[in-house]
């Protein structure tokens, strides 16, 4: 009995000189490999993470001497710990901890901080902790801190989404829902501020959308994005059904075009300012200049066909330089795109000339061969995991042969939505051997706006109701043109 | 005595002569000026043959291009001859037609190659000179495409060079890197109207 006794007290005294864990929602890691999560424990109020998980993320190895010291070996480089003390050494730098390593069931426990404050120094990679997020970030991803406030505005209700740092933003209207797409490799949300009953929710969902739910009592629902001082501002206008369509609280720009339910067969538009740099193109009488107008333009156009169609944008130059032709269609081929629009001014000896027009790409004959023998060449490529795969070649300068019809029905249709709305030369539709279009592989046009040789004509492209009836009339262009491929 | 006789004689008789040779000449110097007397005309000048060659100017409303007859020197050859053409072309259009390709545009090289193909090369004006526009371009590209493979029996295609390089276009827009073929869509159709011969 005694005996019994005896090994009960050492039993309750080993217990005791252990420190006490508890267990707390994991850690999220965010890496160039993906979103994970890392197991967390709590040791006398710190958070802690066993070194064996964390190499899973940083290769290192952890090996403990006769007098219970650790040595941590990360890329030949060591980071050394002493029992008991919240102190490391980092290849010979003494760095500060808020407590000790310590040892439980059999592996060696380290405090969150030890991350970023030592395994960040010798891990030749960024290593950031997130501490009320419980985010931790390693290597080059970009994760913006994200928040959301739900607040009245009137009779409707103005969602507010600032992203920092800003990324690339892509807003998508559904009929239940608004989703936010980020460029980034995941989200640091924090707490949604206000409600309203039009908003049912605001949840993040897979690693870089954020969706706002709508309730069947809202209505239009209009979205705009604004950068400022590297924070990205979405802003979603919810009106109740009843209201007209025009509230008072909507931003005076872009464009209003009637809300868009489906982005039908396009997915990805690719916008081509004209021109840029040191090539000005077109210098109207009062000093516009074609490049600055086709930029403004390509800017307004990709914000409405973003918030509208819920498609992705993206311009072949979104500042001033100099981009050759070739580089333009490898942007617009590598982004998948399926629809370009290139973006220019006219020019002519006869000031009276005026008129927007529409041109696809005119084969020669070379371009015609390569046409008819687009379907017939074929090669069967190995692929992984075994098998083959057939695929179509073509020449790549020549890219633009197997989309001409679908380009002569997008200038088809620009030209038609652009009627009543900006005055056309007499042949509004042209085709013609043009040099950026030659190697899209995907139905392209290049659009004269109208001619900065003319005086009445130049002052409508500097104006901001001219630029704003252009863009509206490529809207209806691409939308029609995306239903009509859906 | 006897040798100042003799210088006498002698000075006496080279007067005589030399009044005997003005006198001759004389005469003949107002023989031949006589208005009675037959004129024999001096050769005129070879004259210059000429070609009426169709060249496309820009239309008096700028927006198309319009053929225009027009005499351009005789050369020997194609090659001769295509340099003739382009050469007028470059030069100002007559009233009431406007220019579509850059005023200071000159012609560096022309040359034919085996397969029908003309090289056209340009001086670098074409291209910094040019006012800008697709419209426009194509007014200038097709210009020279159409004058030559109007003019030129046998030469289909026109291959565009610029300062003597090969260019991707000659402003941002029409794209150069290949021979272009005639095209007529960019000509107003109507009857070409005969203008003076190009000096």
């Amino acid at each position: 009995m005694r005996a019994l006794t005896a090994t009960a007290i050492l039993l309750v005294l080993l217990l005791t000189s252990l420190p006490l864990a508890q267990s707390p929602a994991p850690i999220g890691v965010v890496s160039p490999a993906g979103r994970r999560t890392l197991s967390a424990a709590v040791v006398n109020d710190q958070d802690y993470v066993a070194l064996d998980d964390v190499a899973a993320f940083v290769p290192l190895t952890v090996r403990e001497d006769r007098q219970g010291n650790v040595t941590i070996a990360v890329r030949g480089k060591m980071i050394v710990a002493q029992r008991d003390r919240a102190l490391v050494s980092v290849d010979g730098r003494v760095v500060a901890l808020p407590a000790p390593l310590t040892r439980m069931g059999g592996r060696w426990l380290a405090p969150v901080d030890f991350l970023p404050r030592a395994l960040a120094l010798v891990a030749e990679s960024r290593i950031e902790y997130r501490r009320t997020s419980r985010l931790l970030l390693i290597g080059a991803v970009q994760v913006p801190r994200v928040t959301t406030r739900v607040e009245p505005a009137g009779a409707a209700t103005r969602v507010t989404i600032e992203i920092a740092p800003a990324t690339g933003v892509m807003t998508i209207t559904e009929a239940e829902k608004v989703m936010v797409r980020l460029d980034a490799d995941g989200l640091d949300i924090a707490q949604v501020t206000g409600s309203s009953p039009m908003v049912t929710q605001v949840r993040p969902e897979g690693t870089s959308t954020i969706t706002v739910g709508l309730a069947p009592s809202a209505g239009d629902v209009r979205a705009s994005t604004t950068n400022a001082d590297n924070v990205a501002r979405v802003v979603i206008e919810i009106t109740p059904p009843a209201q007209a369509p025009e509230s008072s609280a909507a931003p005076p720009a872009p464009a209003a075009p009637a809300l868009v339910p489906s982005k039908g067969g396009v997915q990805t538009v690719v916008i081509d300012a004209g021109h840029g740099g040191d090539d000005a193109g077109v210098r109207g009488a009062g000093g516009t200049l074609e490049k600055q107008v086709a930029l403004d333009v390509a800017r307004r156009l990709k914000t409405v066909l973003e918030s509208r169609m819920g498609v992705r944008v993206v311009l072949t130059r979104d500042d001033d330089r100099v981009v050759s032709a070739d580089e333009r269609t490898a942007t617009a081929n590598n982004a998948k795109g399926d629809l370009f629009v290139s973006l220019h001014m006219s020019a002519s000896s006869s000031a009276a000339m005026t008129g927007a027009a529409v041109y696809f790409m005119r084969l020669d004959r070379e371009g015609e061969e390569t046409r008819r023998e687009a379907g017939a060449q074929s090669s069967a490529l190995p692929v992984l995991g075994g098998g083959t795969r057939v695929i179509e070649t073509i020449r790549w300068d020549l890219a633009q042969a197997r989309h001409v019809d679908d380009s002569g029905r997008l200038a088809n249709l620009l030209a038609a939505a652009l009627e009543g709305h900006v005055p056309m030369t007499p042949q509004p539709v042209q085709a013609a051997p043009l040099r950026v279009l030659a190697g899209l592989n995907m139905p392209a046009v290049l659009f004269e706006m109208g001619y900065l040789t003319n005086a009445e004509q130049e002052k409508r492209a500097a104006a901001d109701d001219g630029r704003t009836a252009l863009v509206q009339a490529l809207f209806d262009a691409v939308n029609r043109f995306a239903l009509a491929n859906k | 005595m006897k040798r100042t006789f003799l210088f006498g004689l002698a000075g006496f008789t080279a007067l005589a002569l030399l009044g005997w040779g003005v006198d001759a000449g004389l005469q003949y110097l107002g023989r031949t000026s006589s208005p009675d007397a037959p004129v024999t005309p001096a050769p005129p000048p070879a004259p210059t043959a000429h070609i009426t060659a169709t060249l496309f100017y820009g239309s008096r409303d700028g927006l198309l291009l319009q053929p225009v007859r027009v005499e351009v020197p005789l050369a020997e050859g194609a090659v001769a001859q295509g340099r003739q053409i382009v050469g007028a072309l470059l030069q100002a259009p007559p009233a009431p037609y406007v220019p579509v390709i850059p005023a200071g545009t000159t012609l560096k090289a022309f040359y034919l190659s085996s397969s029908g193909d003309a090289f056209v090369d340009l001086s670098a004006e074409v291209s910094t000179k040019h006012p800008g526009g697709t419209h426009a371009e194509l007014l200038t590209v097709y210009a020279v495409v159409n004058t030559i493979t109007t003019n030129l029996q046998g030469v289909q295609r026109v291959q565009l060079l610029v300062d003597g390089h090969e260019a991707d276009s000659v402003a941002g827009h029409v794209d150069v890197r290949r021979p272009l073929e005639r095209d007529l869509a960019y000509v107003r159709q109507e009857p070409p109207p005969a203008m003076p011969a190009v000096k």
